[in-house]
């Protein structure tokens, strides 16, 4: 934390914040002292550029998507508020507040349906695989897996995968486990 | 020995008359052997058992009696060892195979607890006629024969995913659990004792020392009965693991105390600095076993990189290294239990990458055969074990064991998952804790244990293994029939039937990219960001070495999709061929909602598929051991699939905006009507959508081409599959190493 003034937590914003994403008080002035020092430009917003500057994200498949993910439509910049809002979809879920909004089921889908139609085509799907699997795969190999995934997850026949076939799919990996980080609790 | 030993008797060739007569003498001639052995002999006449002199070696008669030629004789002591063995042997698994044609029986009672009283009745017997109970449960024989098998099943198919998401969990379990139990039962046992002094003076005697050896032995959960007992009810994963994974780990925090104990109360004291050592003890006991396992994993995998030529004995690599590895650390004092599960799940993926399908159906069988039948004979044994006693009954002391190991395991579980729970995501409900404390289980490796204990050392020993096997047979017979009941009164989870999906591969592979990246934004060096090195490790390094040719490259999804796609060919044959291609169904990959064909139809393919069943049989030679005739359709099945690619990509080389023709699986998404198999193979011209089938655009030559790939491919699918059946479908093998 630096001796900008401007840029300072406040403490009524940690509590704004607090009642919005649910997170505590201790948990948010680490994430913030992260954010503080993830942003280089130090104009109390990240950009692009300053995720991309963490070395591991920059060797994970899904790493740009990631990223994309703390952008709200068309934006550049992304100030603590935004970074804390995704954040929270990864908060493990008390059973009492399930909050659909922020279910990390939201993101991940997300992260597969780029053009936000609700669906995930084979197309979208084809581009997923194709950055987890990398090089040595075959098109048509990949395409037959997307098929297959597909088939296999729609229900009502329209080709694609949509929110709730997805969500059905995560059940049986029983995702509320999975889709939560420890640290954030 | 000068009697049959070396003679080959042509046993296979006795149907025929002269067959027959050949072994007739085969058996005169060995029983003559044996009356020559025995040396009350008449003379040898050499001369005239010339054409038998290679099992005559000497001629030891060496007295002039004469007795009258014996045409038969016995001599049991000669194959007494082996032959009562195989008796053993022969009886659990006829027990075995009882207990299943008595439906009802099997579904009440645990096959455990049958076992036991056919033990019980087996010792009894032996004892009523008169003959000295070999003392069978001996803890060499237990410890180096019997738990070996059981255990390496366990780790080789070890889930793995659920394993390490709950480690902590099970750690906690396993270590701190057990120290409490021991401590508590031995320190309130003492005390009782104490308490005693008054009256019966056999408990007097008792110091601090013996009651927490004692407390060590009986406080361990004991990984045989909670496979035997866990695999009948079926319950979810996550308590599965949980006590199975308890009971495993539990060994190395049993074997430092036992020995801890054993040691000092000779002297009768334990120093803090003892105390201090015991722990030091406890973690190179169990890094230790860990550590001997995994390096003998690795050899294995190793080794198995190079058995291309050699399919025979690769399952042989297998046993052989985790045998090894048991008993390198049994000899060290380190955790053998711990060594044999490390070893097992670090050879696992690359041994699998590397072996042929054939070997893979005979490690999982052999496992499974010898870790069956060792359950049956260690429960057995612990009938006959107690029937031969010796026995030493001594009310206050059982019972106050008894109740004290049920209160000792609730107050353990009850306390810990309140901690656990605060470091969990997903939490443990009460209906958990109780099945994981009701789980608790003791069973033969407390006994033995017991039983090894030295009669002079421990004046107390027949007491003490009066009352471990007395908490046994309640835990086995109890615990054992109640959980059924009280699982399906609890309506507790059970476990999932479904198979897993690619759908669900996928998809836990996504998340497990989105939430290590998640970790990395938040700078947090969490679970995941470690899974995730660990695994980068793994491929970029440790798979290169120990996986052979291309396999080493392929990357995890595609495994996993390949080995699906093969489940589902040789399903297919399995379930006799006529099996329609479901279009956008959710689960194509269990083939349990299938609709059934019509009755013509189905004799039509059945008639088919025997034609060429019957042709697959003659064209395999049944092969001598020495040499496996190159199966071209057994080994390099993805081989096979890159060549043909090869192949047809060279073909279309000319043409380079044609998309070559490649098939990957039998289960293309269909056209809305559903396409029959042997329909697939006959008709050549399919309507345009295939759904896999990519044809270049161009004129009729190509189509032909793909039928004959596609028929070529199918039968080679089937060939394959009629000649070696596979695994049955298990989700044990679904499971990639760190997915």
């Amino acid at each position: 934390m630096g001796s900008r003034a401007s840029t300072l937590l406040r403490e009524e914003e940690i509590e704004e914040i607090k009642k919005e994403t649910g997170f505590s008080h201790s948990q948010i002035t680490r994430l913030y002292s992260r954010f503080t020092s993830l942003d280089k430009g130090e104009n109390g917003t990240l950009s692009r550029e300053d995720f991309q500057r963490i070395p591991e994200l920059a060797i994970n498949p899904l790493g740009d998507r990631i990223i994309n993910a703390f952008f709200p439509e068309g934006e550049d910049q992304v100030n603590f508020r935004g970074f804390m809002r995704t954040l929270a979809h990864f908060r493990p879920i008390e059973d009492n507040e399930k909050n659909k909004n922020y279910s990390g089921d939201f993101i991940a889908f997300r992260l597969y349906d780029l053009d936000r139609d609700d669906k995930i085509s084979r197309d979208e799907l084809l581009q997923v695989l194709r950055m987890m699997v990398g090089v040595n795969i075959s098109d048509e190999q990949l395409g037959s897996i997307a098929d297959r995934t597909i088939q296999e997850a729609d229900t009502n026949g329209d080709n694609s995968i949509s929110f709730n076939e997805f969500i059905k799919v995560l059940e049986k990996v029983d995702v509320e486990q999975k889709m939560s980080i420890r640290f954030l609790h | 020995m000068p009697t049959g030993s070396g003679w080959l008797s042509p046993a296979g060739s006795g149907r025929s008359l002269p067959g027959r007569g050949l072994l007739l003498l085969t058996v005169l001639v060995l029983l003559e052997g044996t009356v020559f052995r025995l040396g009350a002999a008449s003379t040898p006449d050499v001369s005239g058992h010339d054409t038998k002199d290679h099992h005559k070696a000497t001629a030891i008669g060496h007295n002039s009696t004469k007795k009258a030629f014996p045409v038969l004789d016995l001599d049991y002591g000669h194959i007494q060892t082996p032959f009562e063995i195989s008796l053993w042997v022969l009886l659990a698994s006829l027990m075995k195979l009882g207990f299943h044609l008595i439906p009802r029986l099997s579904g009440i009672v645990p096959e455990s607890c049958l076992l036991i009283v056919v033990g019980l009745l087996v010792g009894g017997l032996i004892k009523i006629a008169g003959e000295k109970v070999p003392p069978v449960l001996d803890s060499r024989l237990f410890f180096l024969c019997l738990l070996p098998p059981i255990i390496l099943d366990a780790g080789y198919f070890l889930p793995i995913r659920p394993f390490m998401e709950n480690l902590g969990t099970i750690l906690i379990f396993a270590v701190v659990g057990t120290l409490w139990n021991a401590f508590f039962i031995g320190g309130l046992l003492y005390a009782v004792c104490q308490i005693q002094t008054g009256n019966s003076s056999e408990l007097n005697g008792l110091g601090l020392l013996p009651c927490l050896l004692f407390g060590s032995i009986i406080s361990a959960v004991d990984p045989v009965a909670v496979l035997a007992v866990f695999e009948e009810i079926h319950i979810n994963e996550l308590l599965h693991i949980l006590v199975f994974g308890e009971s495993l780990l539990n060994d190395a925090v049993t074997v430092v105390l036992y020995h801890l104990f054993e040691e000092y109360s000779g002297v009768g004291t334990v120093t803090v600095m003892d105390g201090f050592l015991g722990i030091i003890s406890f973690l190179v006991v169990a890094l230790g076993g860990v550590l001997v396992g995994a390096i003998y994993g690795i050899l294995a995998a190793f080794t198995s990189r190079f058995t291309s030529h050699t399919r025979v004995i690769e399952p042989l690599f297998v046993f052989v290294y985790s045998y090894i590895a048991y008993l390198s650390a049994e000899m060290f004092h380190l955790s053998g239990i711990m060594a044999l599960i490390a070893c097992g799940a670090v050879m696992r993926p690359y041994v699998e990458a590397n072996i042929s399908h054939k070997s893979h159906t005979t490690i999982k069988y052999f496992l499974k055969m010898w870790s069956s039948v060792s359950e049956t004979l260690i429960f057995i044994f612990l009938g006959v074990a107690t029937v031969d006693g010796p026995h030493f009954w001594n009310w206050t002391f059982v019972t106050v064991t008894v109740i004290l190991c049920l209160v000792a395991r609730v107050i353990g579980v009850v306390g810990l998952t309140y901690i656990i729970n605060k470091f969990r995501i997903v939490k443990l409900t009460t209906k958990d804790q109780f099945i994981i404390a009701y789980g608790g289980l003791r069973g033969a490796i407390a006994f033995s244990l017991g039983f090894l204990l030295k009669e002079d050392h421990f004046p107390e020993r027949n007491m003490f293994l009066t009352a471990i096997i007395t908490v046994i047979f309640f835990t086995v017979f109890v615990q054992g029939m109640t959980i059924k009941p009280l699982v399906e009164l609890l309506a507790v989870k059970k476990k999932q039937e479904a198979k897993r999906s690619i759908n669900e591969e996928i998809h836990t592979q996504f998340l497990d990219h989105l939430l290590t990246g998640i970790e990395d934004i938040c700078g947090h060096y969490g679970h995941h960001h470690w899974k995730d090195k660990l695994n980068r490790f793994n491929k970029k390094y440790v798979k290169k070495c120990l996986i052979a040719g291309e396999r080493s490259k392929e990357p995890q999804l595609i495994a996993f999709y390949h080995k699906m796609e093969m489940k589902q060919a040789i399903q297919l044959v399995e379930s006799g061929g006529g099996v329609k291609m479901p279009s956008a169904m959710p689960s194509t990959v269990s083939m349990q909602a299938l609709p059934q064909l019509p009755k013509g139809r189905e004799e039509e393919i059945r008639k088919i598929l025997r034609s060429n069943l019957q042709r697959t049989r003659q064209r395999l030679h049944s092969y001598n051991r020495h040499t496996l005739v190159a199966d071209p359709y057994e080994d390099g099945f993805d081989k096979f699939i890159l060549k043909k690619q090869k192949i047809i990509e060279l073909e279309n080389k000319p043409d380079s905006d044609s998309v070559p023709i490649i098939q990957v699986d039998l289960a293309s998404p269909q056209s809305p009507d559903t396409v029959n198999v042997m329909d697939e193979f006959r008709r050549a011209d399919q309507e345009e959508n295939q759904g896999l089938m990519m044809r270049c655009p161009r004129g009729p030559s190509e189509p032909k081409k793909s039928e004959d790939t596609e028929g070529a491919r199918d039968q080679q699918k089937l060939m394959r599959c009629l000649s070696d059946p596979g695994p049955s479908a298990d989700e044990d093998e679904d499971e990639p190493f760190l997915p």
